[in-house]
């Protein structure tokens, strides 16, 4: 029995390894060690591997999104099968009723780890991270107080540094794309504020080699997606580049074959 | 016994507010530590050596330094565990991911747009500051939109999480508290039956009545 084989079985009893099969517009399979049978959506794939039924995590969001990237970026570490879903923003699929239904703010990314649904990408991560815990790099931290200080630099990624990243984004790059007239001052603003907010991280990154301490954890991927979208299309190279400690960092970080994995995804 | 932990920052900033709601909810023993920030003093360098971006609060016990009051709080809960509440935090992985949840919402979703309004009606006239009517506007709507989210929820759900009352809930005490007891939004929560309900229910908590009062300015010496 090799990995990623597939058990199923139809309702006719026929078929039993191999492909899912599809009746009437439905996929049915058997949980293996159990006599249940139940149908799934064509996209969840149940795989065997060792004898232990492994599910795949679906990660709803299309690849480009610095959100659902940073999910992306967390699986990879850990090694984590997934099948990432396209949600069409452009159009308004994440607005949509049945979309609504998976994610009640319309928003990506959203993860379906067997029946266990879960959104906002942080949460996520912090999921990931202690399910497999026992596989990959540690992104957590290993002691309470080791785990504290990550919990402190994600929070500051989501408060202190992310707005304001977000903020100039949409100004630069997500609004004209739209048609629609940016406010710089706005953005002028935020950088401002940001190059203070970096003068801190600069000054800890001379101290630490990751922002938590000597290990990459889930505080320094969080930054990656909002990071490269800073340099790239919001044109803001320099905020990153003028600071050696952070420029070393982010030279480091971002050279991961987890996040390397990710962009080629994202290209 | 342990000697108090200290919390550096005045009661009355809704991200000190929720450490101690939590440090309370665990029956941790606490020394609040006040930082003038009218006189800029968490801008001065003592205090930048314990919270760099200088603000509140700032957090000490005999292991660690700790700011972000979000990471505090979850430090304290896992800390303490097995006393006070002891399902604030989840007791197992699904219920700990699904506060998770709420927590990140609440930090991303609820958070920017309700702070901007406790700011702009709760502080800026204190602080003889000049509103900016657009920004009202705009948070209002946004919060109208989340608040719409929560009202769904808490149909289903009896707190946001689950059915016990955890992090989750706690998290939005300090700008809802505000925005119902010092300005005219209020009604936001109140006429919302599920959210109504639910707001009654987390802040009448023995924990966050305690926080109420702390926050309280002392009565005038008398002569």
């Amino acid at each position: 029995m090799g990995t990623n084989q597939i058990h199923v079985t139809t309702p006719d009893g026929l078929d039993r390894q191999g492909n899912p099969i599809k009746i009437s517009g439905a996929i049915y399979i058997r949980v293996l060690f159990s006599s249940k049978f139940y149908p799934v959506s064509d996209y969840i794939i149940y795989c065997e591997e060792a004898g232990r039924l492994k599910m795949v995590m679906k990660v709803y969001g299309p690849v480009r999104a610095a959100c659902p990237q940073r999910v992306l970026a967390c699986l990879l570490e850990k090694g984590v099968d997934f099948e990432v879903v396209h949600v069409d923003l452009d159009s308004g699929e994440h607005k949509r009723p049945d979309f609504l239904l998976r994610h009640p703010f319309g928003q990506v990314p959203v993860v379906e780890d067997g029946d266990f649904r879960l959104f906002e990408s942080r949460a996520i991560m912090r999921y990931i991270a202690a399910k497999y815990e026992e596989q990959g790099p540690n992104l957590l931290g290993k002691s309470l107080e080791e785990r504290a200080v990550v919990d402190q630099w994600l929070e500051v990624e989501a408060h202190n540094f992310n707005e304001l990243v977000f903020a100039m984004v949409m100004q630069l790059v997500i609004l004209p794309r739209m048609g629609e007239r940016g406010d710089l001052a706005l953005v002028d603003a935020c950088e401002r504020k940001l190059e203070k907010v970096l003068d801190v991280y600069e000054q800890r990154l001379s101290k630490s080699r990751y922002l938590a301490g000597d290990s990459f954890t889930l505080a320094d991927l969080s930054h990656l997606p909002a990071i490269r979208y800073l340099m790239n299309e919001a044109g803001m190279r320099h905020l990153v580049v003028q600071r050696k400690s952070v420029n070393a960092w982010w030279e480091d970080i971002s050279s991961r074959a987890a996040w390397k994995k990710v962009m080629e995804l994202a290209s | 016994m342990a000697s108090p932990v200290k919390v550096y920052g005045p009661p009355m900033s809704t991200a000190v507010s929720r450490v101690l709601a939590c440090l309370l909810e665990k029956g941790v023993n606490f020394q609040l530590i006040p930082v003038d920030m009218s006189k800029g003093e968490h801008k001065k360098p003592d205090y930048l050596k314990i919270q760099p971006f200088g603000q509140v609060p700032s957090f000490q016990d005999e292991s660690i330094s700790l700011f972000e009051s979000r990471a505090i709080c979850r430090y304290v809960s896992e800390k303490y565990a097995n006393q006070g509440n002891k399902r604030l935090y989840g007791t197992n992985p699904l219920e700990k991911a699904s506060i998770e949840q709420w927590l990140e919402a609440e930090g991303q979703s609820f958070n920017p747009p309700s702070s901007a309004l406790v700011f702009q009606l709760a502080f800026a006239p204190r602080m003889k500051l000049k509103q900016d009517m657009g920004v009202i506007k705009q948070s209002e709507e946004k919060l109208n939109k989340v608040l719409d989210v929560y009202e769904q929820r808490l149909g289903e759900s009896r707190f946001l999480a689950g059915d016990e009352f955890t992090l989750a809930d706690l998290s939005h005490l300090p700008n809802t508290q505000y925005l119902v007891s010092v300005t005219d939004k209020g009604e936001m929560f109140t006429k919302r039956k599920n959210v109504g309900r639910w707001w009654s229910e987390i802040s009448g908590r023995d924990s966050w009545t305690k926080v109420v009062d702390l926050q309280k300015p002392p009565p005038p010496k008398s002569a």
